[in-house]
């Protein structure tokens, strides 16, 4: 590496040696070897600050905050196009030639069209239901459901049509599809003993089941993806069963478990040799058209018996709304789509920050095309890609999906930073890391409570804002687009998502 | 506890026309249930998913042509089709033997995790592909005649033979169903004008070995193989292989050696390592 090979760093990292009491915790838990313990002189040195990724560990465990961390002040000459973070990419690849990799959901700052809507309430002439004191259902079922019950009445005993199997949710919030391998064994029992102790779902992702997790398989969605890494009978003994084509942050890729990270662990869990990349290749290799998902779909049902539910992940592009309806022909029982800001524990950048469209405008879309065809009652839908709050959640459920989904938030709640070196496998926090010594930095029993409480308040939330609207249930709230108002500049938007404009008045007879 | 019983026989076109799948595998699967391990289906004509999921060590025995995904994620069954079998035969199997005495199509043996897949005739496309190995689990697919392009794509483990064999003349009558016996072993004999296998082989490969009874060209290859010395190690490993193949379909093992194999293994373990780079910009 020459030295014109050299950019500057993006942060300090700085120790005021006042206040520091020399206990080294800084050195210990750095990851990416900025801070080291000098012995000889008893003080903490930062060696490399140029390897700093904001990650605040040191920060954080320092007993006397004594560690600051800024924005490296070597600054780039201003400049409206040339942004250093171009800049920065051009150096990198003109460095390696390669392509660049990164984690988590993009860092470009798109415009979020949840911050470009409010929701109603009710004002005198329609009582808004105490939510504190009165009943409002949370609870809700994925899978398909019947155009009608029929009820028959044999002997004076009743007697119900067989329906489509339906897993039961306590919330309209499950965790979504995070592998062994990409998250750490102690972050992914976390997850699952929390779903577990709320009563809904997480989805394991491509990694295979680890035996340790065999208990927790009624609050599962095991994914059928590309690569068929642990595919078997017991593996299909899920609660819910999902096809993955394709994920929010790289629509179209498969996935890369690069070779270092197939440690022993993820070995046994996926049920391949140490050392070997796990390579999903992009499309699934069965699955060219409809039919051959159709094929799949039957496939999967037949395995289990049609006891569980089976569907099929999307990640939201241009012509979603007529897949999604492709896929509801091809008998899934739910679809899962993805938005474009969704996270991951891989991509090449240059598709994680440019493909796909947004979440809020792709479910719109699909619940109305679903809605059109009457076939929506076919399908549970879920969405998720970046909901960074109840209230996201909220105006997702308005828009038409029946469950949302969380990646990045149930990471924080365990102590991630999005400091988005998931990629690297070096997270210091424990969580995107396949080290087992610091994986175990996350502590079970703190992080299962912490995403219990997460859980907890986001469906208070839900439950209050239901009150306020005066809806007594949450499926009766699900598509219900006319209880939202658009805010935002651009027409446009609010015609897709078929909400109308603030301040727009119901016009009686008709528009 | 259900005490063992041996044999039962479906069949699959009780009323004249071809039962639906649903219906087939719901008998198929009510028979294990009740403790029966030799399952006979007679009649089959393409009824798809035969054997899904099953874990149980029986044997099910298929009169006629099987459809898609016979044996799809499927961990100990035998399979033995005297007839031919629709795509993706061994879809994500796990264990167990598949023997098909015909035909079978593509991407025969999907993602497999494990099992062994005997075919005595051709196959399509895509063959083997992203079939992997773990431990004592290592996936074998053998074909007697020819297959077509990707094979072994995206190979991560396992083993692909493909023999090149014509059974054109060894069979007397192709309108009942094959068993053993029909075979005439003096009439099996090597594939000369036609291709054994086309381009894009092993394309993508990073784990397992794929062996190709006669010469294959260079450009045949796909990214990331190479082609590489048939050693008598490799003899070894092949052996109880094709004689189980012979045993299977009356083949006399010394045809099968007559001709020399070539062995086609991946460049490396990581073949896509260099593509990316994880420095935080």
């Amino acid at each position: 590496m020459k030295i014109q090979d050299k950019v500057m760093p993006r942060f300090k990292v700085e120790i005021d040696l006042d206040t520091c009491n020399k206990c080294g915790r800084c050195a210990v838990n750095c990851t990416f070897d900025v801070i080291d313990f000098n012995r000889s002189e008893d003080k903490p040195v930062v060696t490399n600050t140029g390897n700093c990724v904001a990650c605040q560990r040191c920060a954080v465990f320092c007993p006397t905050d004594a560690i600051t961390i800024q924005e490296y002040p070597v600054v780039y000459a201003p400049h409206g196009t040339w942004t250093p973070w171009h800049r920065r990419g051009v150096c990198e690849q003109a460095r390696t030639g390669a392509v660049l990799l990164t984690g988590l959901g993009t860092d470009r700052i798109y415009p979020t069209i949840f911050d470009s809507l409010l929701w109603d309430a009710c004002q005198v002439t329609n009582p808004s239901i105490d939510a504190l004191r009165e009943p409002v259902e949370t609870r809700t079922f994925l899978g398909r459901k019947p155009k009608k019950l029929n009820i028959r009445e044999i002997n004076g005993e009743f007697e119900l049509d067989e329906i489509y199997p339906n897993k039961l949710l306590s919330t309209p919030l499950i965790i979504g599809h995070m592998s062994l391998g990409s998250i750490s064994y102690n972050g992914h029992t976390a997850m699952l003993r929390a779903v577990n102790q709320v009563g809904t779902l997480f989805g394991t992702g491509e990694g295979g089941l680890h035996p340790d997790h065999a208990p927790f398989r009624n609050n599962i969605i095991a994914e059928i993806a590309s690569g068929r890494f642990g595919v078997c009978p017991d593996y299909l003994n899920a609660a819910a069963l999902e096809i993955k084509i394709g994920q929010g942050a790289k629509p179209g890729h498969g996935g890369q478990l690069p070779g270092e990270k197939v440690t022993q662990l993820i070995s046994d869990t996926r049920g391949i040799p140490i050392g070997t990349d796990a390579l999903s290749p992009n499309p699934q290799h069965d699955i060219y058209s409809i039919e051959d998902l159709k094929t799949l779909i039957a496939a999967l049902h037949e395995a289990t018996e049609y006891k569980v539910p089976v569907g099929v992940k999307i990640a939201a592009v241009n012509n979603v709304a007529a897949i999604a309806s492709g896929i509801v022909h091809a008998d899934a029982d739910f679809i899962t789509v993805d938005g474009f800001r969704a996270g991951t524990g891989a991509a090449p950048r240059v598709v994680r920050d440019n493909t796909g469209i947004p979440i809020e405008l792709a479910i719109a879309s699909v619940d109305q095309h679903l809605t059109n065809e009457g076939i929506r009652h076919k399908v549970t839908l879920i969405a998720g890609g970046s909901l960074r709050s109840s209230s996201d959640l909220i105006k997702i459920l308005a828009l038409g999906a029946d469950v949302g989904m969380i990646g990045t938030a149930a990471l924080i709640a365990m102590g991630c930073k999005v400091c988005q070196q998931c990629t690297t496998g070096k997270c210091a926090w424990g969580i995107a890391t396949g080290d087992p010594i610091i994986g175990q930095r996350i502590d079970l029993d703190w992080a299962t409570n912490r995403l219990i409480n997460l859980f907890n308040s986001w469906t208070s939330d839900l439950d209050e804002v239901l009150g306020i609207m005066g809806i007594d249930a949450v499926e009766s709230f699900v598509g219900n687009r006319d209880r939202l108002r658009y805010i935002g500049p651009n027409p446009a938007e609010a015609k897709i998502l078929d909400v109308k404009h603030a301040g727009s008045r119901i016009e009686v007879g008709g528009e | 506890m259900t005490t063992k019983k041996r044999k039962i026989t479906i069949n699959a076109e009780p009323e004249g026309w071809p039962m639906d799948y649903r219906e087939l595998n719901k008998k198929i699967r009510k028979a294990i249930r009740d403790g029966y391990t030799h399952l006979i289906l007679q009649n089959v004509k393409g009824q798809r998913f035969i054997g899904a999921g099953i874990k149980e060590p029986v044997t099910i025995e298929i009169f006629g042509d099987a459809g898609l995904d016979l044996g799809v994620f499927s961990e100990g069954i035998t399979a033995i089709v005297h007839g031919c079998s629709e795509y993706l035969l061994g879809n994500t199997l796990n264990a167990g033997e598949l023997i098909v005495y015909g035909d079978s199509w593509d991407v025969t043996g999907m993602g497999a995790r494990g099992g062994r897949i005997f075919v005595m005739g051709n196959g399509g496309s895509r063959i083997g592909i992203h079939m992997k190995e773990f431990k004592d689990k290592k996936p074998v697919i053998v074909y007697g005649g020819t297959v077509k392009q990707y094979c072994g794509e995206y190979m991560a483990g396992g083993m692909i033979v493909v023999l090149g064999l014509d059974f054109g003349d060894a069979i007397a009558d192709r309108k009942k169903p094959v068993e053993r016996e029909d075979i005439d072993p003096n009439k099996v004999k090597d594939i000369i004008d036609e291709k054994i296998v086309q381009s894009d082989l092993c394309g993508g490969i990073h784990g397992g070995t794929v062996y190709i009874r006669g010469d294959v060209p260079d450009h045949s290859l796909g990214v990331y193989a190479i082609k590489d010395e048939f050693t008598q190690e490799d003899k070894e490993i092949l052996a109880p292989i094709i004689e189980r193949f012979c045993e299977l379909f009356n083949v006399p093992v010394d045809l099968i050696w007559k001709k020399k194999f070539t062995k086609i293994t991946p460049v490396s373990s990581r073949p896509f390592g260099k593509v990316y780079t994880y420095t935080p910009i």
